[in-house]
Formats: structure tokens, C-alpha cells, sequence
């Protein structure tokens, strides 16, 4: 996100007359950028080595204290664990699902209409999809339960309120919610794929499958790059159903018994219920660090930056 | 990138957040610690004060308080009074101290004031009290005591009290052939439930007609529960677990703002347990459904006969918007002998960020004075904190022919305790609350798991 100049390699003559401008150009988000991203980020920063009251709005410099607590603190442990859970049924589902679908679509249909049903999961928002679930899945009134007890189920499946269910059920919303985003960015990624390699293919006889595993797969890795990356940063930060689905209208949000507890549940849970802003700054500033190595070994493990499409 | 280029990143990100901290550091603290002066002061400029409450049902009724305030009283003074749902409300609240926009004036909690006491948010009252010699006697006793700190400053005057009854669906009594007087006359324990416990079995009835007291009962598969939970249970169960823990000899905390509470207690343990087991055996609703859509949704749409309920909740569940026709009775009598409600009340606190405290003042008075505690009683909403406001208020309630007498008979009989005031109230429910949760799952017992929460809950308050 820095400004990026014009190609510098040839020490270009009109290096000089671009930069300016292209700084007009960039000033309008880079103020906004400063503004909204910079320096609340640098402001987390010191704050996390603060002990700051949120209602108060006052706090001291404690140094590290706060990360020192933080590494003893169990429950910030198991509310990791919790998250990598959920993001692996997230992402695992949400992938596999994508990658059939986009396939699909390039293979079968450009159908515009299709590709647009695709989206509206992804285009309602969070809140929403987190109600409309919170009822349908209901053990008493869901339409959900109303169905599995007519197909023989005995007893209603408690998805939401039974602790060993909660978190496949809050992945298996955000999979439905985003699995037609994602196919679509895969879907424009095979659009780079040449249809003369397929042609090839076809003339030596491959297979239908053999041309997936050989062609598609290994030519959409940097487009799967792209996405596996953002989908899951976005999957670690999961918060927002879980906060109004798991809350309900009688149960606390992260329950049962903190079965869905993720991680910026935790947070959220120190700065704004308990007032713990500098605590929950630190823990803030640990997961970002994390998520920053997640990234970079899925960057190198992904070779995100090389295609075999020369 | 590089390790050094990334340790070289995090020293400059770490130097530039030094002068993020520098340049926002010195803004935490907010004026106006309202110091009274000698004498009241007129208001000559005029003046908005802005008023918090989360009650719908209250808001026209303090909109007349307003109306009046400002033609009557002060008219250099006008109110702004904004409503936001009871959720919304305290994150709302969080919200604008933190970012120094609280209101002036609003209407606070007894299970959150003392961590606002804490971080210093609230104005005290005691030299406006002193000044304007506000007699606190004229409420319910108690409530003007419940909103002083240990170090004597008052943050809040009384405006109204609650308390909890069973509520009743007429349906369901008159099908299964009970009156409300029985119910009235019941008496609970926490062994076999009492003939309390035998009222709620007669009212559950699962889906093959058969009535949980009768031969071939199947707790797998109820229709209609005979005792519907209001809510999870929390830390304290207002309109839970409390009525029926206090009957059997359960005292939450010693004193207001105690060092230590007593979840370790066995008449806690032995109530819980008594609800966890009746959810194993049909005749209380599941605390799953209760999580997922809440208890008074079960209650008006029939899945469960009788609840227990606060007074605030009366003119929901019996006004002409609901289709479940409803009496009250007051709670069971327990083994210690008596009923036991929660009395619980709310006030009016004055936040450091009120720009004109003197003013701020001048509408917290009013709102605690017989003009306007009269006029929300008139509304049948609440139960105001002035004993003839009250009185205003049953009446109100009788004549759109609900009998809410099962609410004050606790009152009247002194069948009453007190909300526990604690500091670190939500880190308190944050442990405790789980494990109630647990508990109504039958995940372990009431008292194994309600132990080491009681130890952590203690050490929360001792530090």
C-alpha cells in the first residue's frame, strides 16, 4: 500500500513530472488510509502496553505486563485453538466447494444469471445471515428441525447450543455465505487458462478428471494463492455470527460454556465487556503477528508470486 | 521479506506508536466533576441535556416528566431523551464514555454501576442532595441505599423498584383444572419440587396428551413444559434461580460490595440442581431453547405454561399485543419459610461528561420527585421509587384489569433481598455464567462445578 512510483528501473526522465502527479491522485486514499488504518493501528500498538480503562479513556504505560499475562492466560490458548478449528472446517469446506463450482461453471455455463445467484449469500449482510440461521436452525421453532423430525430424527439437533455442534455450525454458515465469492474469483483465475492447453489435452486423450488434476489445478495456483490467503485471514477473524447467533435471544455469545469462544469473541469480550483495553490491544497485537506468519508461510508454501503458465 | 527487514519494520512500527501514544496520551481526563456550589444556580443561557433510558415502554411517559420539567420547573432547560434496546444500550453507553460523548443524564443498572464508580465515570450526588436537602427517605426503603458507594458518595436517585411472581397462562391452568390460588398458596423445595413442583407437573403434558404427573409420562418428547425458564441462568438469575435460591437460604454476596461471594453455598447448589434435574425429566424447558429464542418467546407461543418474570415485563406479557392470556401469582413460599423476590431498582447518574452537572442535576431531582414519578406511574409501565407514585401505578394497572398485586405483596410483606452489588460485576457473570450453562446441560453437578467457580469469582473480588 505504499505509493507506487512509475517504473524506476530505467531511471526514467520523467520520473519527476509522474510523481506529482500521481500524488494527487493518491492523496484522497492515502489521507483516508492514514486516517482509519495507520494510525489506529499504531495507537493499538501503544496501547497494548497500556493497563487503559475504555470507560475511563485513561490508562498508564505498564510496559509489557499486558503480554506477559497474556502468555499464562489459558483461555486465550484455547480460544486460539478454537479459531484454527474453525477456520479449517471453513476453509477446507468452503475451498473444496469453490473449486468444484468454478470448474463447473467454466466448463458448462457463462450463464450471467448464475453466477449472480452465486453472490447473494455473500452480498446479505452478516447480521442478517446470523438471524435468519439463529431461527431456521431452532431446536423448537426451526424450519430445519422441522424437517430432519419429519425424515425420523427423534430429538431436534441443537446446532447452535449444543457445545460439540457450535463451531461446525457457525464454519457451515460462513461456507454457505461464501463459497460463491470465492468460486467467483476462482472462476475469473481459469478465465487465464488458454483453451488451447485443453485443446492439447484433448487430442492425447485425456480425461475429463485427468485434465483437472494435470492442467486446472497447477495452472490456478496463484489465483488460489490470492484467495486461499484472504479467505483465511477473513476465516481467523470470524466474529460477527458468532457474537449474534451464538448470543440468541437468552444465551451469551461465545456459549455454550465458551464452546465458541473464538478468538475475536475474546477480545471483544476484554475491551469492551470487562473495559480491558490494553489487554485486549495485546491480544490484538499477538493475533495480527500471527496471522502475518500464516501468511507468509502460505505465500512461500503457495510460491504465490510464480506461474507455470509460461 | 526478510528477517531483519521484518525486525527493522516492527522497530520503526513500534518507535511511530510511541508518538501515537504522544500525541494522544494526555485526553483521558474529562472535566466537570460537578462540585456544588453553595447556593442552586439559576439557569439563565439555555441548556439541552441529554437522557439516556432503554425502555420503549417508559419513554413517552418521561417525554411528559420533560414537557412538564421544562414548562413548569426550568424553562431555560430542555430534555433530549433518546431510547436504545436494553442490548444495545450498555455497549452504547461504553461507547460514548470512551469516546468522551456520553449523555448528560442516564438511566442506570445496579449490576453496572459499581464498575462505572470504578472507572471514575459518575458525578457523585451528595453535595446536590445536601444543597437541595433531598429527602432519600421518601422511596421504598433501601433503594437509596443501594446506589452509594463504600466511601459514601451517592451516584444515583431512585426512580423505580421491581420484583419477580410467576406468570401464569390462564389457558393451561383452567385446562389442567388449577386455579391461581393454588399456585399463590404453593410451596416449593428443592427435593421433589413440593406442591409447587406437583402444579408444574400437572401443567406439562408431552406430545401424546399424557400430563407429567400421569402413568406413561415421556420426557423425550413434551409439548408443553410446566415451568418455562425466563432466561440462562447468569451469575445472579434475577428472574431465574434467585427467588427460589433466597427461599431456601441462599444470600449471593454479605453485604453491597462484598470481598467475597458465596457460589460455594449449598443452597445454591442444591437449587440449580433441583432445575437441572427437572430439565432431565421434562417438566422445565431445555436451557437450549431458552438460549437460542429465550423464554418469554417459549412462554407467549405456548411451549411452556407459567414462568417466573419481572415487574417491567407486565404491560408486555399482558398487553393487547399478546394472545396468551395471563394471571400472576406471587412465588412459592420456600423451605426457610417465606417468599423471597429480588428487589431490584433503577436511578438517574449524572456522567462526568455532562457539560452542565448543576443542570444535569436539576432533571435527575425532577425525574426522582412525587410530579414526575406520579406521571410514569399513571403509565402502568413500571412501579416508581415514591410509595404514593406506586400506589398510582397498581392502580393504573388494575383499572386496564390486570391484578399486579402478586408483584408488591413482596414488598408489602418485606418477602424481599436485595440486588447483589459487586464490583467486576461482568467478569464475575463471565465465570459463573458458563457454568451455569453446564449445569442445566447436566454436563456435571451443581456442586462440583459450581466449586472452583466460587474460588475464581473470590479471587476477583479479593484482588
Amino acid at each position: 500500500m505504499t505509493a507506487a512510483a512509475p517504473n524506476t528501473k530505467r531511471g526514467g526522465t520523467d520520473l519527476d513530472g509522474g510523481w506529482k502527479i500521481a500524488i494527487w491522485f493518491l492523496l484522497p486514499s492515502l489521507i483516508g488510509w492514514a486516517t482509519f488504518i495507520f494510525f489506529p493501528v499504531l495507537r493499538g500498538i501503544y496501547l497494548s502496553f497500556t493497563d487503559w480503562n475504555l470507560l475511563a479513556n485513561d490508562g498508564e504505560f505498564i510496559g509489557t505486563d499486558n503480554y506477559a499475562t497474556l502468555f499464562n492466560d489459558g483461555d486465550f490458548g484455547r480460544s486460539l485453538l478454537r479459531t484454527l478449528w474453525y477456520v479449517l472446517l471453513n476453509i477446507g469446506s468452503q475451498t473444496i466447494m469453490a473449486i468444484a463450482i468454478a470448474v463447473a461453471m467454466d466448463r458448462l455455463t457463462r450463464s450471467v444469471v448464475i453466477r449472480g445467484l452465486l453472490l447473494l449469500p455473500w452480498l446479505m449482510p452478516n447480521v442478517v445471515v446470523a438471524l435468519l440461521w439463529l431461527w431456521m436452525l431452532d431446536g423448537s421453532l426451526g424450519i430445519v428441525n422441522t424437517i430432519l423430525q419429519g425424515v425420523g430424527f427423534d430429538e431436534p439437533v441443537r446446532f447452535f447450543q449444543d457445545t460439540g455442534k457450535v463451531i461446525a455450525t457457525v464454519a457451515g454458515i460462513n461456507t454457505w455465505k461464501f463459497t460463491g465469492y470465492t468460486a467467483l474469483l476462482m472462476f475469473a483465475g481459469l478465465q487465464t487458462i488458454p483453451g488451447t492447453v485443453y485443446e492439447a489435452a484433448a487430442m492425447d486423450g485425456a480425461t475429463e478428471w485427468q485434465m483437472f488434476r494435470r492442467i486446472t489445478l497447477p495452472l490456478m495456483r496463484p489465483v488460489l494463492a490470492l484467495v486461499m490467503v484472504l479467505t483465511v485471514v477473513g476465516s481467523f477473524q470470524v466474529f460477527d455470527i458468532v457474537q449474534i447467533a451464538t448470543g440468541g435471544f437468552g444465551g451469551t455469545p461465545g456459549g455454550p460454556a465458551q464452546a465458541s469462544e473464538v478468538v475475536y469473541v475474546y477480545i471483544f469480550k476484554h475491551g469492551w465487556r470487562f473495559g480491558d483495553l490494553g489487554y485486549a490491544a495485546a491480544l490484538s497485537v499477538v493475533l495480527v503477528s500471527i496471522l502475518l506468519g500464516v501468511t507468509a508461510i502460505q505465500l512461500r508454501l503457495l510460491r504465490a508470486g510464480e506461474s507455470d503458465l509460461s | 521479506m526478510r528477517e531483519s527487514k521484518m525486525l527493522r519494520l516492527f522497530a520503526a512500527l513500534l518507535a511511530m506508536a510511541m508518538v501515537a501514544a504522544a500525541c494522544g496520551g494526555s485526553d483521558g481526563e474529562a472535566e466537570g466533576g460537578g462540585a456544588a456550589s453553595g447556593e442552586a444556580p439559576s439557569f439563565d443561557e439555555p441548556i439541552t441535556i441529554d437522557y439516556w433510558l432503554w425502555d420503549g415502554n417508559q419513554q413517552p411517559f418521561y417525554e411528559t416528566c420533560a414537557a412538564d420539567f421544562t414548562a413548569n420547573v426550568q424553562p431555560n432547560i430542555t430534555v433530549n431523551i433518546e431510547q436504545f434496546g436494553w442490548g444495545d444500550y450498555w455497549d452504547g453507553i461504553t461507547a460514548a464514555f470512551a469516546s468522551d460523548s456520553a449523555p448528560d443524564v442516564f438511566t442506570d443498572h445496579l449490576a453496572r454501576y459499581p464498575e462505572f464508580v470504578e472507572s471514575g465515570v459518575l458525578v457523585s450526588l451528595n453535595d446536590f442532595v445536601e444543597r437541595d436537602g433531598v429527602d432519600v427517605d421518601q422511596y421504598f426503603p433501601g433503594l437509596a441505599e443501594l446506589w452509594t458507594s463504600p466511601d459514601g458518595d451517592r451516584f444515583g436517585l431512585p426512580k423505580d423498584f421491581d420484583t419477580i411472581a410467576m406468570v401464569l397462562n390462564e389457558d393451561m391452568l383452567a385446562d389442567a383444572g388449577i386455579t391461581t390460588e393454588e399456585f399463590a398458596n404453593a410451596e416449593w423445595n428443592p427435593t421433589d419440587g413440593g406442591t409447587w413442583g406437583e402444579l408444574i407437573q400437572r401443567l406439562t403434558i408431552d406430545t401424546n396428551g399424557v400430563r407429567g404427573n400421569e402413568e406413561g409420562f415421556d420426557a423425550s418428547s413434551v409439548e408443553v413444559y410446566g415451568f418455562g425458564l425466563e432466561g440462562a441462568f447468569g451469575a445472579f438469575g434475577q428472574t431465574t434461580f434467585s427467588s427460589f435460591a433466597a427461599s431456601n437460604g441462599y444470600v449471593a454476596t454479605d453485604e453491597p460490595w462484598a470481598t467475597s461471594a458465596n457460589f460455594d453455598s449449598p443452597e445454591l447448589a442444591e437449587t440449580v440442581q433441583f432445575f437441572a434435574d427437572w430439565i432431565a425429566a421434562g417438566y422445565v424447558t431445555p436451557i437450549e431453547d431458552v438460549e437460542s429464542l429465550g423464554g418469554t418467546t417459549i412462554f407467549q407461543s405456548g411451549g411452556a405454561a407459567t414462568q417466573t418474570n419481572g415487574s417491567w415485563m407486565i404491560s408486555t406479557l399482558s398487553g393487547d399485543a399478546t394472545e396468551v392470556p395471563v394471571a400472576y401469582a406471587p412465588l412459592p413460599v420456600g423451605p426457610e419459610g417465606a417468599r423471597a423476590s429480588m428487589f431490584n431498582g433503577l436511578a438517574d447518574s449524572i456522567t462526568k461528561s455532562a457539560e452542565n452537572p448543576d443542570a444535569a442535576w436539576e432533571w435527575v431531582k425532577y425525574m426522582a420527585s412525587p410530579a414526575c414519578q406520579d406521571v410514569v406511574g399513571s403509565g402502568a409501565v413500571v412501579f416508581p421509587a415514591i410509595p404514593s407514585a406506586a400506589a398510582i401505578a397498581q392502580e393504573a394497572h388494575t383499572a386496564n384489569g390486570v391484578d399486579v398485586s402478586a408483584f408488591t405483596v413482596h414488598v408489602d410483606d418485606g418477602t424481599t433481598f436485595l440486588f447483589p452489588i459487586t464490583d467486576s460485576a461482568s467478569r464475575i457473570e463471565d465465570t459463573v455464567g458458563p457454568v451455569m450453562q453446564q449445569i442445566l446441560r447436566n454436563e456435571g453437578t451443581a456442586a462440583d462445578l459450581l466449586a472452583p467457580a466460587a474460588e475464581e469469582v473470590n479471587s476477583i473480588l479479593g484482588s
